[in-house]
């Protein structure tokens, strides 16, 4: 049967991870359907119509869909789900908000943030902040999944023309109301998705020294991350948290500045390619998972970083 | 206001988890075992609106084993007035749990249900939001900030974009943030006065709910471990390492 993926949007533009979810859907069955809910969000719909992946949109129009709110999507997703053998979506706030809403109504045992597809209903998934990989096989006659983004590469953008048929909105669900987003606007890459991700700690020892991460960033065109000390202590916003209860990241380079390297911490960056260490203890345990430590006291060695990238004749981007 | 609040026992958050030689799973034999962090600042969050005279009562439960007391017994040192054990032995999964769940929210009628957004063991992150959707409740999950207002609840919740605020009348459930308030630790005559304290203990079998697992575990493994890397001795090494052995700069 075909597998039903759940497309995250903002009504004008699919969001990243959609790509992503698109492709692990696409290793369990060839016969993808999208879902899109939303208002008047034609243009995302035409966009998902255009991955060669999806076989056919479905598009789900209603005012009470302009804002992600689990108990209005969710409905719709049960309602369509007897014509799939799988629910798909991310493993990130949206996905972890709504599948297992879909999935307590459908009786299934979700199975969530999957690294790996071995066959339709075996998955591979970390437990216990990935210091383990548990194989998993699911005996419901449906499953709903949802998977980690960084795991799968985003799938083509262009060159497909799914045809998109409309299906009825649920009705609202009066008991919960949106009332405001505070998203922070940035011309950064995302961190979810950078090539290079600067991470400051609680080594940074104020949110005004997050000025020198943020220098690093600007000449390495990345990202910018954070330990949950980090921001706990409000030296920079949730958003920017990477670690077992914030964002998984697999940059090329990550790196990591005053971070002691906590299980939570590496459970969100230990698969980047290259990951960079710069503390001034030796022992920190971040050094133990770093390609290449740098023993030293981070308000020394961050503006000779920017000094050294400043000699380079070209740095990628 | 009832306030009803899930904690799981968990292994603690410091212990370095090995997997078992055979692949079974990880070691839990002599490991320390505390409750799942998030669930904590459920926990402190009730007792804080008690506190402040918007909740009457802060009732404790846990799932799980009969150790799983300890969990239920520390909530009571820290504020919780009563608990209870649902006693089940074996794998639970949240589907389970939050069956489990329903049928205590049905006898206990609480108009609040907090619990932690994930538990650090399984890391499925569904518990709260599976009751929510079997009540028919309105969820807010990830909650790093809750406002109690005449019939409901505002709340903003953390979401990869930034932060989000939404209005839920009450019932609901709240599934709470580490960053939500910081959990207080018990007292040496709070914890003497918590042993007083009641747990009702319920077999998971008498409330008719099928808890046995939907998913087979197949096997457990190591993650993969990385190359043990070098200690670079200048920023000069660094950025020619980077730039000309790595080659991702």
């Amino acid at each position: 049967m075909s597998v039903l993926l759940v497309a995250e949007h903002n009504n004008k533009e699919l969001k990243p991870f959609t790509f992503n979810a698109i492709t692990a859907a696409s290793q369990v069955d060839s016969d993808v359907h999208a879902v899109i809910i939303g208002s008047n969000c034609e243009e995302a719909a035409k966009a998902l119509s255009n991955l060669p992946l999806v076989k056919k949109v479905i598009q789900v129009e209603g005012d009470h869909y302009e804002n992600f709110v689990a108990e209005n999507f969710a409905p719709v997703i049960v309602k369509l789900a007897e014509n799939y053998s799988h629910i798909i979506s991310s493993a990130n706030t949206f996905g972890k908000n709504l599948m297992p809403r879909v999935a307590a109504v459908l009786d299934t045992s979700q199975i969530s943030d999957v690294t790996k597809i071995i066959s339709a209903d075996t998955f591979l998934r970390p437990i216990y902040a990935g210091n383990a990989f548990a194989t998993v096989k699911s005996k419901d006659p449906k499953k709903c999944v949802t998977i980690r983004p960084t795991s799968f590469d985003p799938c083509e953008s262009s060159g497909g023309s799914a045809p998109i048929e409309k299906a009825e909105p649920s009705a609202e669900f009066g008991q919960t109301k949106f009332i405001k987003r505070e998203e922070v606007k940035s011309d950064r890459p995302e961190l979810g998705t950078a090539r290079v991700v600067v991470s400051g700690g609680r080594g940074m020892q104020s949110g005004d020294n997050f000025k020198l991460i943020t220098s690093l960033a600007d000449k390495l065109n990345a990202a910018i991350g954070a330990s949950r000390a980090a921001v706990d202590a409000g030296y920079i916003s949730n958003d920017h948290q990477v670690g077992q209860t914030g964002k998984v990241v697999v940059p090329d380079l990550y790196i990591a500045v005053g971070i002691s390297g906590a299980i939570q911490h590496l459970a969100g960056m230990k698969e980047s390619k290259v990951i960079v260490a710069i503390n001034k203890d030796g022992e920190a345990p971040i050094f133990s998972v770093a390609d290449y430590g740098l023993e030293a006291d981070l308000f020394e060695a961050l503006p000779q970083f920017l000094e050294e990238l400043n000699k380079l004749n070209t740095i990628q981007k | 206001m009832k306030i009803l609040v899930a904690v799981k026992r968990v292994i603690d958050y410091n212990v370095q988890v090995r997997v078992k030689e055979d692949n079974s799973g990880v070691v839990t034999d002599n490991v320390k075992m505390s409750t799942n962090p998030p669930d904590d600042n459920a926990i402190e969050e009730a007792v804080k609106l008690k506190e402040a005279g918007k909740a009457t009562e802060v009732v404790a439960i846990s799932v799980g084993e009969e150790k799983a007391q300890e969990t239920v017994r520390k909530a009571l040192a820290v504020g919780a007035d009563r608990g209870i054990l649902i006693k089940a032995d074996g794998t639970l999964e949240p589907l389970a749990v939050s069956k489990l769940l329903q049928k205590i929210v049905e006898k206990e009628k609480p108009d609040l249900v907090f619990m932690g957004k994930q538990a650090i063991d399984d890391d499925c992150n569904q518990t709260g939001q599976m009751l929510s959707a079997l009540l028919n409740w309105p969820q807010a999950t990830f909650a790093s900030k809750i406002q109690v207002k005449d019939k409901s609840l505002e709340v903003t919740r953390e979401i990869d974009e930034g932060l989000e605020t939404i209005e839920i009348n009450i019932p609901a459930i709240v599934t709470c943030d580490l960053r939500l308030n910081e959990p207080r630790y018990a007292s040496l005559p709070n914890i003497m006065k918590a042993k007083k304290k009641p747990i009702e203990q319920i077999n998971a079998s008498d409330l008719g709910v099928d808890t046995a697992p939907r998913i087979e575990q197949n096997r457990v493994d190591e993650p993969p471990k990385r190359k043990a890397g070098i200690k670079v001795s200048s920023v000069a090494e660094l950025v020619q390492k980077l730039k000309n052995e790595a080659k991702v700069i």
